[in-house]
């Protein structure tokens, strides 16, 4: 993903510094531009869906699985069912085969694909998405839904983790060295920027490696003790314990190349001649910083931002694979073991939906920071 | 195309190219010894094979160069056959159907640990009674102990390590230690083995005219060649060397093709402009929230697991990537420029004008970038084998590192196991990011400066 953080520096332009409009008016506009993009994502979802649902069906897999379930489904009505019970074993079997075949057609399994497709999508955009083969949720049901946004909450806390402390480390950092254009600290981040190309579950073997296995200060992977320990406040010294490793992992491989990216994009503005007209005027380095430096670069660095979680969020099912977090990623690993179909669907589909969440809450952002959006100057993105 | 020279000229003044592209270059050199040396076939064999390929090599030993970074003499592998040239047999007919065939197994001892296995494989012709054989150990000191008497049925393997009879007769310990134990030190199970010769004696008893019999002992060492072995005893430099062929290739495919295929989108995006233009823009759009690995596990998991399909797929995938933008920006910037127009002027066709006079002009955007991408489409394989999507058949690094995670190699500190495909990984991507950085300095000074 590092080419595609970098591709996006050339086209930022200059702004300048505004002058708040009302309130109102900020916010309205605000409003209008992130339901404008909001429209235009879920659209883009619902596309992306669709191609998700053909490339899974292109064996029948999806028909496969819902052929399944009925068969299940009525069988177990037929067998709870007690004025069936004193059927013989063959017309038993005969009345589920023809049960069977009536509810194939009732759910339109003999329409064409194509017809077929477009109910799968509304199963999918409705997060209808069936029952687990083999996986239960913690809960114990078998609902795939049930199953995917139970983890959920582990993925988003340790994705939310590392990435606000990756953006703001990178800000931070990106910044200092700005400032120390060709220093050590300088050079020494252009140097290790080239160690991002390898993905953070590489570092978190290593990390594993030494501080699990040879030092055994952390534990080696999954999301508290076991037993969990008593008390909100051990229970959460836990976590965050088997919190470090993880995000360390994520941080390694990607805060190197962040922060050279950004630097080089601050040292790029620093340049500017507003910029010499504020230090001209003798403002504190901490206000150009703030006032001239950081204010119109923001939005390009949230659209870097954004595309970099993208392909973080695809690391997540490996990364959360190698720590044992019992996420969404963990659950995908599982379920590719197991073979179980209805579960792998389904996570794709949960996983189109972050990603268009990514980008839709970064796209948020961007309104909120960028100022021709506020000013009403056309929502156009860098 | 001058200026191209001129770039890989002052390209290679990088120190950081010349080590990027050494790396490139041994690895290459690599991948063409490890094709020819070992042929492809002969890789699946050993790669696929089980006892009976690897029968001599001991379970999760650590390599070889271990024992050079340690003072002790880690042992070794030691194989003493029947069929070697200095074992003699003597045959010794005792009535009609009885004889006696008597051999002993002699080897040297020369290492401060203890095996970590002993195996004996026979190998037996018979008319019609089994043989009968009885095994006793020669310790250099000269004592004599009994190891078993036992009838062998064909191809037998008798592992002494794991007879709890014969562990029971020596007083409950691994027979692996017992044997090799100095029996004169005051604490035998923590002092070193007695070194020097031991033997093996074997005497049969075989009750045909022809039958015969042969044995191998196999005393399993704690190191074992320049890679180490697994859990299936196999060594690992036949995946380590045969993953970087793959590796680059996949990685250099992979990065070409995308890059590639963008390019000419991009191009033809650009150039025709309209609702071509707007159409792959929207593409790209939607492609930004396809999430890619899930999709490659999807396709794994259903269709096929074979390392060409995967990368079929993720060239598929991403052809309308985020790179779309970028070469779009920088063939918008190409279009007004006044030669475009004058070969618009003399007649040139659109494919004339696309590919020798647009394509051309993006190579210092693309190369940096194709450079760049090959460390991360080697990290997607390897992060497919971990996931259990690997190629069915070869053997990569990515899943010598899934065996190794899978195995507990961080448990059991195997750490040999899950380091040297690593190590090699990382070469791999930093060797090749190093050169793109360089690169992408050279072709867009505007980097250049800072």
């Amino acid at each position: 993903m590092t080419a595609k953080a970098r591709h996006l520096q050339p086209d930022a332009e200059p702004a300048q510094p505004f002058k708040l409009s009302t309130r109102f008016s900020t916010f309205s506009r605000v409003a209008k531009y992130a339901s404008a993009r909001m429209i235009m994502l879920f659209v883009t979802v619902i596309i992306g869906v669709y191609l998700t649902i053909l490339i899974a069906n292109m064996g029948g897999y999806v028909d496969q699985i819902r052929r399944g379930q009925i068969q299940e489904q009525i069988g177990l009505r037929v067998q709870a069912d007690p004025s069936l019970r004193d059927l013989p074993q063959g017309q038993r079997r005969e009345l589920i085969q023809q049960l069977v075949i009536q509810e194939e057609r009732r759910v339109g399994l003999d329409t064409p694909f194509i017809v077929r497709s477009f109910t799968y999508l509304k199963n999918a955009l409705t997060l209808n998405l069936g029952r687990a083969e083999y996986m239960t949720s913690d809960s114990g049901s078998k609902q795939v839904r049930l199953i995917l946004l139970e983890r959920l909450v582990p993925t988003l806390a340790l994705w939310g983790a590392a990435n606000i402390l990756l953006f703001f480390s990178s800000i931070f950092f990106a910044l200092f060295l700005s400032r120390r254009y060709g220093s050590l600290p300088d050079r020494l981040v252009v140097a290790l920027s080239p160690t991002s190309s390898a993905p953070g579950w590489f570092y978190g073997l290593f990390l594993i490696l030494i501080f699990a296995s040879v030092l055994g200060v952390l534990p080696f992977g999954g999301m508290v003790d076991a037993p969990p320990p008593a008390g909100k406040i051990p229970y959460a010294l836990s976590v965050l314990e088997h919190l470090i490793l993880p995000t360390t992992a994520i941080l390694m491989s990607s805060v190197f190349l962040n922060t050279y990216n950004w630097r080089t994009f601050f040292l790029i503005y620093s340049s500017e001649d507003y910029v010499e007209m504020a230090k001209a005027k003798g403002l504190s380095s901490q206000e150009i910083e703030r006032r001239y430096i950081l204010r119109p670069t923001l939005p390009t660095i949230i659209t870097s931002f954004a595309l970099l979680l993208i392909g973080l969020w695809t690391g997540a099912i490996i990364l959360e694979t190698v720590f044992n977090w019992p996420g969404l990623g963990k659950a995908i690993y599982r379920a590719i073991g197991a073979f179980d179909t209805p579960v792998i669907v389904g996570s794709t589909m949960i996983f189109a939906y972050l990603l268009a969440l990514t980008v839709f809450v970064l796209d948020f952002i961007y309104a909120l920071v960028d100022p021709r959006v506020k000013l009403g100057g056309g929502g156009k993105r860098a | 195309m001058n200026k191209l020279g001129d770039a890989l000229r002052e390209i290679v003044k990088y120190p950081s190219v010349i080590v990027g592209l050494s790396i490139i270059a041994l690895f290459i050199g690599i991948a063409i010894y490890t094709v020819i040396a070992i042929p492809y076939d002969e890789a699946l064999r050993l790669w696929r094979g089980g006892e009976d390929v690897w029968y001599d090599h001991p379970k999760n030993a650590r390599p070889i160069w271990v024992d050079w970074l340690t003072r002790d003499a880690l042992p070794r592998t030691i194989t003493a056959s029947s069929q070697d040239e200095a074992v003699t047999k003597t045959t010794q007919v005792l009535s009609q159907e009885m004889t006696d065939v008597s051999f002993s197994l002699v080897f040297d001892y020369p290492y401060d640990g203890f095996p970590q296995e002993l195996s004996l494989f026979f190998e037996t012709e018979y008319e019609e009674k089994l043989p009968y054989a009885s095994l006793t150990w020669i310790t250099p000191d000269g004592r004599a102990v009994r190891i078993g008497d036992f009838s062998i049925e064909g191809d037998h393997t008798y592992r002494l390590s794991q007879d709890t009879k014969l562990q029971r007769r020596l007083g409950s310990e691994q027979p692996e230690k017992a044997l090799f134990a100095d029996p004169n030190s005051p604490d035998p199970e923590a002092s070193p083995p007695l070194k020097g010769t031991y033997e093996m004696q074997i005497s049969t008893l075989v009750f045909g005219k022809d039958d015969d019999i042969d044995a191998e002992l196999v005393i399993y060492g704690q190191v074992q060649g320049l890679a180490g072995t697994d859990h299936r005893r196999r060594d690992l430099m036949v995946a380590l060397l045969w993953g970087t062929p793959i590796a680059l290739s996949f990685g250099l495919l992979a990065a070409a093709g995308t890059s590639l295929t963008t390019m000419f989108f991009a191009a033809l995006g650009t150039w025709f402009g309209g609702w071509l233009d707007e159409l792959i823009q929207r593409i790209t759009e939607i492609n930004l929230v396809l999430p890619v690995l899930p999709i490659l596990i999807m396709v794994g998991t259903f269709y096929s697991k074979s390392i060409w399909t995967m990368l079929g797929v993720i060239i598929l995938l991403s052809i309308f990537g985020g790179a779309v933008k970028t070469f779009r920006a920088t063939f918008l910037q190409v279009k007004q420029d006044p030669y475009i127009e004058a070969a618009q002027a003399y007649g040139a066709s659109n494919a004339r004008i696309i590919f020798l006079y647009l394509i051309p002009r993006i190579i210092p955007l693309l190369l940096p970038g194709l450079v760049v991408l090959v460390p991360s489409f080697v990290f997607l394989e390897a992060s497919l084998s971990v996931l259990g999507l690997g190629d069915p058949v070869l053997p990569t690094w990515g899943k010598i590192i899934n065996d190794a995670y899978n195995n507990g190699a961080l448990f059991q500190g195997h750490y040999y196991w899950l380091l040297e495909p690593s190590l090699l990984l990382m070469l791999t991507g930093l060797s090749f990011s190093l050169v793109g950085f360089a690169l992408d300095r050279v072709f867009n000074p505007k980097l250049r400066e800072m």
